[in-house]
């Protein structure tokens, strides 16, 4: 699945690095908590969080994220969305809350990573 | 096996301090020494796990101590990360080594942190981890990733 599908599939808005898109997600997580994304998130991993703060977006760009969906309408201060762009980091963010986020995508086809 | 990658690792040391509160002192560090590791060939997959041991533990000492230091060692063998702080110690380490275990208050959680799971990840990550810790006085963490060894 590429990123733009993930964006069309879940009604999401683009916040930077609307080139990047044609990126292939090949696992996807779900969590707000920055020790779970350490863990969790590979290089090509789609990170969904309803958290929009610093923290998340330095632990995505350490652990290699693919992108960075924000849901339920939550999106970061500009600091955060200009840092992403720089680092060519793709965010967006959906009205969706993240059950319906993960229902989507997994109907699409897209799994957890498996350890 | 020899590796060459390996071979050629000269011996780096790295120190960052830790103020009091610095939540960005963490992921900054792990993303420099993410950086010279690439440069020098390391695996990806020891990378990763040293920046998360550095990025679990130097925000361990923000979080729970009051300021410390932030060392890594990287040699042809092994790299060692090493936090020292000056804090209120840990009480009981075996039970702060359990997932989910955190003293964490609100306003940390509400950032994304105190989940309870940095020191479990730290474990995971490492081959070895030491911990010594002295009640009002403060905490040793010392993490050893061997570079040519297979981790599980
Ligand atoms: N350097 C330290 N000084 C004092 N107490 C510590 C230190 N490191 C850890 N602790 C104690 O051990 C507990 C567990 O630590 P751990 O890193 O596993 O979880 P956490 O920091 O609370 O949450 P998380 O790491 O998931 O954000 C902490 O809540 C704290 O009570
Ligand atoms: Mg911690």
């Amino acid at each position: 699945m590429l990123l733009k599908d993930v964006a069309l599939a879940l009604d999401a808005e683009i916040l930077c690095c609307e080139e990047l898109l044609d990126r292939e997600v090949k696992t996807c997580f779900a969590c707000d908590m920055v020790s779970e994304m350490l863990l969790h998130v590979q290089s090509n991993t789609l990170l969904i969080t309803s958290l929009t703060n610093a923290h998340v977006l330095h632990a995505a760009l350490v652990m290699d994220a693919l992108a960075v969906v924000f849901v339920g309408g939550k999106r970061p201060d500009n600091t955060v969305i200009k840092n992403a762009e720089h680092s060519g980091l793709p965010l967006m963010t959906t009205k969706k809350h993240i059950f319906e986020c993960c229902g989507l995508l997994y109907k699409e086809g897209l799994r957890g990573y498996e350890h | 096996m020899l590796n060459n990658s390996f071979r050629f690792t000269p011996h780096i040391t790295l120190e960052f301090k830790i103020e009091e509160k610095d939540f960005f002192i963490a992921s900054e560090s792990a993303s420099r020494i993410k950086k010279t590791l690439q440069q020098l060939g390391i695996k990806q997959d020891i990378i990763k796990r040293t920046a998360i041991i550095i990025y679990e533990a130097a925000m361990n000492v923000a979080i729970h101590a009051i300021h410390g230091a932030l060392k890594v060692y990287v040699d042809p063998e092994v790299i060692s990360v090493v936090t020292e702080d000056v804090g209120p110690g840990i009480e009981n380490v075996e039970l702060a080594m359990k997932e989910g275990y955190s003293t964490a208050p609100q306003e940390i959680r509400e950032m994304g942190f105190g989940a309870g799971m940095g020191l479990p990840n730290i474990k995971q990550c490492s081959d070895e981890l030491v911990i010594d810790t002295k009640i009002g006085e403060g905490t040793t963490l010392k993490a050893k990733i061997y570079l040519n060894k297979n981790h599980e």
